[in-house]
This record gives C-alpha cells, structure tokens and sequence, in this order.
C-alpha cells in the first residue's frame, strides 16, 4: 500500500518532466522528508528522556506545554532558533561553523540505512552494515571539529576525549556487529532482515548473540555519548565539553543529533539482533503498516534500556573508560567471534 | 582467576542497580504513587509546606488576641536589609505610674526579606516566628508590605515566673 503511494508519485512526476529530471527530484523530497523525520524525531527523543527521567526520579516531567508536554520540546526548539548565535573571537572561523554540519550529515546518511519498514527504506546497499559502521564513525569528526575550533580548553579537553573514546569502542562495535554478520552471511540490511523470518537473531544465535548483543549495548551506549560514557560533555568537569561555545541553533544541532545517533544505534540493534520490522511469529505479516508500527516498538524499547543506563550507572573515570574497552569487552569480543564461527560451522544454531 | 570473577560481579551488581531504579520507574508509570512533583499552583488548596520550611516571618497571637511583642526594636535592628520597622508610642500605665512602650505598627517588607531568620533568633521574647505560607503571589509590590501585629491586639500579661 505505501509502495503504492511512492510508485503514484513517481508516475505523477514522470508525467511532469523528463526521467533524469524525476531522479534528482525524488532524491531532493526524499533528502527532506528525512530532514523532517530528523527534526520529529529529536524532539519526540528528548520529550522521551525527560519524562523517563522524571519517572525515574520520583517526578513527573515536562507535562504542561501539550497532552503530557508533548510539545514542550517545540517549545524549547523554537527558544534555541530565536537565539543569537555567538562565538569566541579566537574561534577557528571556519571549522567552527561547518562542524555541527557534520553530525548532522552523518546522522542524515546513517538514517537513511534504516529501514522503518519493509518498504521505507531510502538506500538499501549491499555492504549496508559496513556503510553504517564506517559513516557513523564521521560523525566524531565534527565533535572533535567543535573541540579543537572552540579554542576553549574545556571544549578541547571534550573533543580529545571523544577522539579516545570513539577509536576504543568503535571496535567493540564493530566486532559485535561481525558477530552478527558471520551468522547473517550477509552485509545487506534488508537480506538479514528478511533471513529473521524464521527466527530473530538473538534466538536463533543463542549464547553468543546474547553476549554479543550485551557487548553492542554497552559500547553503543559509549558510541551515543550518552551516560555512563559522557566523559565528553562532563558537566561537573567540563562546563558542557565540545559544545561549550556553542548557542541557539548550532548547539540544538548537536543536541538533536546526539538523540538521533542513540535512535540509529537501537535501530542496528533492532535490525540485528530482534527482527527489523517483523513482528513476532509473523502474527500480523498481511497488515501493510505493522512494519513501520513493529519497527518503531523495537526502537523504543530498545531506547529505552539506553535510557534506564543513563538514569541508573555513574559516569565513568577515563582510565576505568579504557579498561573495561581494551581489557573486559574486546577480548570477550574476541572469543564470541571465534564461538559464534564454530556454532555456524558445525551448524549449533537453531 | 578474579578476570572473570570481576566480569560476573560487575555484571551483577549492575543489574541490582537497574533493578532498583527499574521499580522506581515502572511503580510512578504506572501508578504515579511516589511522584513527589507539587503541582504548583493547581495545588493550592492542599499544598502544606513542611514545618521547618520559612515562607513569611509572622507574629504568634493567642486566641485573646494578645501577642508578645514589648516594642523592643532588637529585630529591627538585626535585620540586616531593614526589612521591618517598628511604629511604637508611649503611654502611662495608671497602676506604677511610669511611661510604658507599646508597639503601633510592626511592618515587615516581605519583598525586601530574604528568609535568614537573624530577627527571629533576636527576638528576646519570641514574640515572632516561621510562616509556612508558599504563596505569595501579588500583582501590586505594595500588597508586600505587612503589618504583622493583628488590629486591636495588646501585649500579654508576663506571667512573673521565669522559664
Ligand atoms: S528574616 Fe532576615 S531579612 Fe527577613 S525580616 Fe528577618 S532579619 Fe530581615
Ligand atoms: S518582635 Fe521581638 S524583637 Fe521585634 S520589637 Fe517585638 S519584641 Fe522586640
């Protein structure tokens, strides 16, 4: 049915112009239509934390702009456009403007992996994985731009952290996401989701696609910058880290994309280890919009463990940071490839 | 052997740490019982501040309507951002025959105030006290302003025996 609705567009816009032409059009609505998804989605996100929180907490949270202080969010937005947009004179020029540019471009390629159902999905490639791996690691390119170009020494000390903590746990990553993959055979997104038809990976993989998914909470949890790894921003020690210097809507950009990086992560997770868009046991595979409404539970649960973290765990020393990378998770990460390798060989999985 | 010991130990007490603020979360979703959120200003028929919380210097008066203040001006003195004045007169007091002092007006600037308690503390006879008043909300800063003795009231009879 929604592939219907793209397939009449796509007739309507033939009519209209010539076939290249319709290319770079769709390519442009769709570059927009993801914008928006972003910008809901940010907003949707942070709402989500702070009423989270708020349970958490013993308090309510936002719960007065809108049903259930939907729109506070909107609220708060609108405040941080309307800002002036300052800086330091001593300020690389340059980089320091282009730098929230890059987070929010690769959050933008990363999304366009993802795929919110079996239709929706804007760039199904056949090394998916491995794109959204690669891409997502850009994205520490333009915190540590903010750092460096600030000149600020809080925002550098934040922008070298994350430089250490990036390079550390992009491996653990990595290597979860392998793990997956030798159980998978494939890098395409939308192949090893259809491959979970026949049971979810984290069923079907057992005891080391349990471990590896632990291990890809955890490290995803540090890739996200979000609590219990927030060495990066570190209010108590680094006023706000990176972002320090930044006002209105250069510093909503970073604050937004922070919040959409933890939806890509908990989509990979989704994606691999709990089915994508299938729903359990195939009970409502005819209906043509319980994909996207699947996908979006996942995420939300998923989301939600991420934030149980943040509400529960201390934050890291930097030293404890890099133990528990290079001494606990990566050997693990290690043995778990090796075991889920022989499980596949010797044909362990279910 | 601790390597591994640590790994399960660790993962352990991480999961009791979630489990408890898993109960905190899922018991106020669900049912908002501990909230401890005052929902200021829709509550203010039952918002009851606590005991020792300072909300407006006030002047105790007994059901005589009799209070406690001799016009001393300690307290106007320990203020340190003048917030009360004190308005006292003089009138001869027909049994010893001597000029006694009285107070007229003790004012007290609620919007100069800063809750520090200093005229309270120097208050030789407790003749004042914490308020537990939240809302004092005005559209006029002059509706601040307050006369802490009630209309028409007098000065205790001191009962002779000391405490
Ligand atoms: S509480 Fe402090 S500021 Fe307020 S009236 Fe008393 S002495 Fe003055
Ligand atoms: S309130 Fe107390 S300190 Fe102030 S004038 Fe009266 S008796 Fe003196």
């Amino acid at each position: 049915m929604i592939l219907n609705i793209f397939t009449d567009i796509h007739n309507l816009l033939l009519g209209l112009m010539s076939a290249k032409a319709v290319h770079i059009t769709e390519l442009v609505l769709i570059g927009v239509a993801y914008l928006g998804i972003f910008a809901v989605l940010g907003l949707f996100l942070v709402w989500l934390e702070r009423r989270v929180a708020g349970f958490f907490q013993l308090r309510l949270g936002p719960n007065r702009v809108g049903p259930s202080g939907l729109f506070q969010t909107i609220a708060d937005a609108l405040k941080l456009v309307s800002k002036e947009l300052t800086g330091t004179v001593k300020a690389d020029k340059q980089l320091y403007k282009i730098a929230p540019y890059f987070v929010i471009t690769t959050a933008l390629m990363a999304m366009a992996l993802i795929p919110f159902s079996q239709e929706i999905q804007a760039f199904d490639i056949n090394i998916g994985v491995f794109f959204l791996i690669s891409v997502s690691s850009i994205g520490v390119l333009g915190i540590f731009l903010a750092g460096w170009s600030s000149n600020n020494k809080y925002s550098l000390i934040g922008g070298m952290r994350t430089g250490i903590q990036m390079i550390s746990y992009e491996l653990s990553v990595g290597m979860a996401v392998v793990t997956m993959v030798v159980l998978a055979g494939t890098l395409q997104i939308s192949e090893i989701v259809e491959l979970q038809k026949s049971g979810w990976f984290i069923f079907t993989g057992h005891i080391p696609a349990i471990i590896a998914f632990m291990i890809f909470m955890i490290a995803g949890t540090a890739e996200s910058n979000r609590v219990p790894f927030d060495l990066v921003e570190a209010e108590s020690e680094l006023g706000a880290g990176f972002h320090t210097e930044y006002s209105g809507m250069r510093f909503a950009y970073y604050f937004l994309a922070e919040f959409v990086n933890m939806f890509i992560i908990a989509s990979i997770a989704v994606v691999l280890f709990f089915g994508g868009w299938l729903s359990p046991f195939g009970i409502t595979d005819a209906i043509p919009f319980a994909g996207l409404f699947w996908f979006t539970v996942k995420v939300i649960a998923v989301i939600f463990i991420f934030m149980w973290f943040r509400w529960t765990f201390p934050r890291f020393r930097i030293d404890q940071l890099l133990t528990l990378e290079w001494k606990y998770l990566l050997p693990i990460n290690m043995v778990n490839i090796v075991l889920m390798a022989l499980m596949v060989w010797l044909g362990l999985t279910f | 052997m601790s390597y591994f010991s640590d790994i399960i130990n660790g993962t352990k007490s991480l999961l009791i740490g979630m489990r408890i603020t898993g109960k905190y979360f899922f018991v106020n979703f669900l049912t908002r019982k501990d909230v401890i959120t005052e929902q200021y200003p829709d509550n203010l028929e039952t918002l009851n501040m606590f005991d020792r919380y300072r909300g407006e210097v006030t002047m105790y008066h007994n059901e005589n309507n009799e209070h406690r203040c001799d016009a001393c001006t300690l307290c106007e003195k320990a203020c340190p951002n003048g917030s009360i004045e004190i308005i006292s007169d003089k009138e001869l007091n027909p049994e010893t025959g001597k000029n006694v002092r009285y107070i007229v007006k003790h004012i007290y600037h609620l919007e100069m105030c800063t809750m520090c308690g200093l005229c309270i503390e120097a208050c030789p006879q407790d003749a004042i006290q914490w308020g537990q008043n939240f809302h004092h909300v005005q559209y006029d800063r002059g509706k601040l302003t307050k006369v802490l003795n009630k209309p028409g009231s007098k000065i205790m009879i001191k009962t002779k025996e000391k405490k």
